[in-house]
């Protein structure tokens, strides 16, 4: 019998993650998995309230990106009413969900993984922070910190609140932009696309020192999956779903998220309380696939912005046609921001977001309804059941971070194995490297938003009877 | 009109006779705390929120159903008074399931602004957690039963201003429950005219407006004492 090495973070909030590497008899790493023992009751909790209710229930029981939520259960709700929503209120939610991706990747890019990226995987643990990038490059770490403002600014204006805004309702929006939110966006716009310019062009000079990490950070053939425009280029709110293969072959397109249980099954492991969704015609884990800022860049044909656009070409110049390295999240989140910046810009003057038509009503008309968005961290899925008043009878959603689970475990493994040569001495750095692994992917966990250092670590090394006999802790 | 003079927290007043101690007490600027009392609909004292320390009587008493009496010495703001008061509303978070973070009203609940009002920081009682069910079966309207508190507002609107009495309350204690007609759905109500007054009577979220989302609930309370002022005064006082 192998043993076993447990990574528990000892958190401080609810909701954390564990990694175990399982070792051979030889004492080699044979596996490795990521655990989310995270168990919210969600779904009972929303039984029986009006559907109406569930864009706000979402966004406030999932705090990590209520936008999201908010813009994908608004959507369910507007599959029960059967409406169309005005196309100011469509202007609206697209406008929301771009500043969401911009300020949820600015976190990620530059809080979380921006000490990793430029201060070193193995720099001294108690300054491989936010504060210790500021004190290494302040410039840097401040152009960041503002981006991240900037989009949760357009958010607050919109919504008025910025963190949890049950602004965007089944039917539509609640409220349009204002004049002075509209002009606030617009000199803000000029500094926000210099600032992840910039950021591009900081990553790409320091990619050279990461040739181990891009070879190893889940670095591996899987379908990608996410929404598209009709003519396949990049989308964020509504298009259609497709999927590709790692040589950049549409697998399938022109799904519907209506039909989404046909095309997509979702495993249970015993292990996780994430569920783990698989390409259905595949079966788990053949249907492995991919979500997020790396795999809409994959599955597109195009951004649709200029700037974006060249950069998009530059990074397929730079790797392949498909990039199946995870570690290109981070790459990738940044080309996202560039055009969604773009987006905002083409939009802001249009005299749209400030009708004041941004509600459909209707009764319940469907009894079922299914709503898809992309978030920041890839494509979300709610499913309502409801009784023929609306009220709600079941729940459903496939969450960004269920659906990279099983290519988190496998780039898990692929660190595990590549980095872990002696497990009698695992250095700090390599620790950091499981858990930079797990947050190229942004999982929205609240082990990953250990944004003020490092996530506290426990490694145990358990023999096969089960018995702890050594313990490394980083606190 | 006879008149008769007070003492309410150390500051002599005079009161018409037909006025209640609580009348009296906002007259003079003196702010007691209420939740079953509306303006306009009769009072029924079941909340004991306003509950008022009259010396000499020995016992407590609603300031909402007390009338003004000569020479009649109160307390308003006793230590004992303010300690009753958040016992009160904790019980009263207690007995249902008041979750402000998702609930129609977060913002505009009279419920959530008392425990304010009382310095309500926790409940020191365990929460029953009911099972309550939400009857959204009327076409414009909703029925919460997880915020209602009994206040009977809704009972005594539809009935003393409507005149429809759809309203009731069925059931004791904690299964106590306010119905529509013969307890059925209230969509399949046959008396209900589909006015609203309840559901601007209501303190709470536990009646609203069919498609509301998180505190997007803003009633207008006044609404129906601006009603009855206009019919028995024939004054439109907006
Ligand atoms: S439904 Fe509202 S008005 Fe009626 S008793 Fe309950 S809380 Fe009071
Ligand atoms: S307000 Fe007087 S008892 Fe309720």
């Amino acid at each position: 019998m192998g043993q076993r090495i447990t990574i528990d973070p000892v958190t401080r909030i609810e909701g954390h993650a564990k990694i175990t590497i399982h070792l051979d008899d030889a004492g080699q790493v044979a596996d490795a998995r990521f655990h989310v023992v995270e168990f919210r009751g969600f779904e009972k909790f929303c039984e029986g309230r009006p559907f109406w209710e569930m864009p706000g229930i979402t966004a406030r029981v999932c705090g990590i990106c209520p936008v999201s939520h908010l813009l994908a259960s608004a959507k369910t709700g507007d599959a029960i009413l059967a409406v169309k929503i005005p196309p100011p209120a469509e202007k609206l939610r697209r406008l929301m969900n771009l500043a969401q991706i911009i300020q949820s990747h600015a976190l990620s890019f530059f809080h979380l993984s921006g000490p990793d990226l430029f201060l070193g995987m193995d720099y001294d643990p108690k300054k491989r922070n936010i504060f210790g990038l500021i004190e290494a490059d302040p410039d840097l770490a401040r152009k960041g910190i503002r981006l991240r403002q900037f989009g949760q600014q357009v958010i607050a204006l919109l919504g008025k609140q910025k963190i949890h805004p049950a602004w965007s309702v089944p039917g539509g929006v609640r409220d349009p932009l204002s004049d002075e939110g509209r002009s606030w966006i617009r000199d803000r716009l000029p500094e926000s696309k210099a600032t992840v310019i910039e950021a591009l062009g900081r990553l790409k000079a320091v990619l050279d020192q990461f040739t181990e990490e891009q070879l190893s950070f889940g670095a591996f053939p899987s379908l990608f999956m996410g929404l598209v425009t009709p003519e396949g280029g990049w989308e964020h709110y509504d298009g259609h779903l497709r999927f590709t293969d790692s040589e950049g072959r549409v697998v399938a397109d022109r799904l519907h998220e209506r039909d989404y249980r046909s095309f997509i099954g979702e495993a249970v492991q015993p292990d996780s309380y994430l569920k783990s969704p698989y390409y259905r015609p595949l079966g788990s884990p053949d249907g492995m696939y991919r979500v997020g800022p790396l795999a809409r860049l994959n599955i597109c044909t195009h951004m649709g912005t200029p700037r974006a656009d060249q950069e998009l070409w530059e990074f397929r110049d730079r790797f392949t046609r498909t990039v199946t390295g995870s570690f290109h999240y981070h790459y990738a989140r940044l080309i996202e921001i560039l055009c969604c910046v773009e987006k905002i810009e083409s939009m802001i003057d249009d005299p749209d977001l400030r009708s004041t038509h941004l509600r459909a009503e209707a009764g319940v008309n469907n009894l079922e309804g299914v709503g898809v968005s992309e978030a920041p961290r890839g494509t979300l899925f709610h499913h309502y059941v409801v009784d023929e008043n609306g009220l709600i009878r079941s729940v459903n959603l496939i969450i960004a971070t269920g659906q990279n689970n099983l290519a988190m475990n496998r780039s898990m493994k692929q660190i595990a194995q590549h980095f872990i040569k002696d497990t009698k001495a695992i250095p700090e750095g390599i620790l950091n490297r499981l858990e930079a692994g797990i947050r190229a992917f942004d999982p929205c966990l609240s082990c990953s938003t250990h944004a003020l250092g490092q996530m506290p670590l426990r490694v145990q090394f358990v023999g096969p009877d089960g018995t702890v006999y050594d313990e490394i802790k980083r606190d | 009109m006879a008149v008769k003079t007070l003492t309410i927290d150390g500051t002599l007043l005079s009161a018409r006779e037909e006025q209640t101690v609580l009348q009296a007490a906002r007259d003079a600027g003196i702010a007691i705390p209420t939740l079953c009392q509306l303006d306009g609909l009769s009072t029924v004292g079941a909340c004991r929120m306003c509950l008022v320390d009259i010396e000499g009587t020995g016992r407590l008493l609603p300031a909402c159903t007390t009338r003004v009496a000569e020479g009649m010495v109160i307390h308003t703001k006793t230590e004992r008074l303010q300690s009753y008061r958040r016992m009160i509303v904790e019980l009263l978070f207690a007995e249902r399931n008041h979750i402000c973070a998702v609930c129609v009203a977060n913002g505009a609940c009279e419920l959530q602004d008392l425990a304010i009002e009382v310095g309500m920081d926790h409940v020191r009682f365990d929460y029953l957690h009911p099972e309550c069910s939400v009857d959204i079966s009327h076409k414009r309207f909703g029925l919460d039963h997880n915020r209602c508190v009994l206040c009977t507002r809704c009972v005594r609107a539809c009935d003393e201003v409507e005149g429809a009495h759809t309203w009731d309350v069925a059931g004791r204690g904690t299964a106590a429950r306010v119905i529509t007609d013969m307890a059925q759905p209230w969509g399949t109500s046959e008396t209900c005219t589909s006015c609203g007054k309840c559901v601007q009577a209501c303190p709470t979220g536990a009646l609203f407006i069919k498609g509301m989302t998180v505190a997007e609930s803003r009633k207008d309370r006044s609404e129906i004492g601006f009603l009855v002022t206009a019919r028995e005064k024939k004054q439109w006082v907006v």
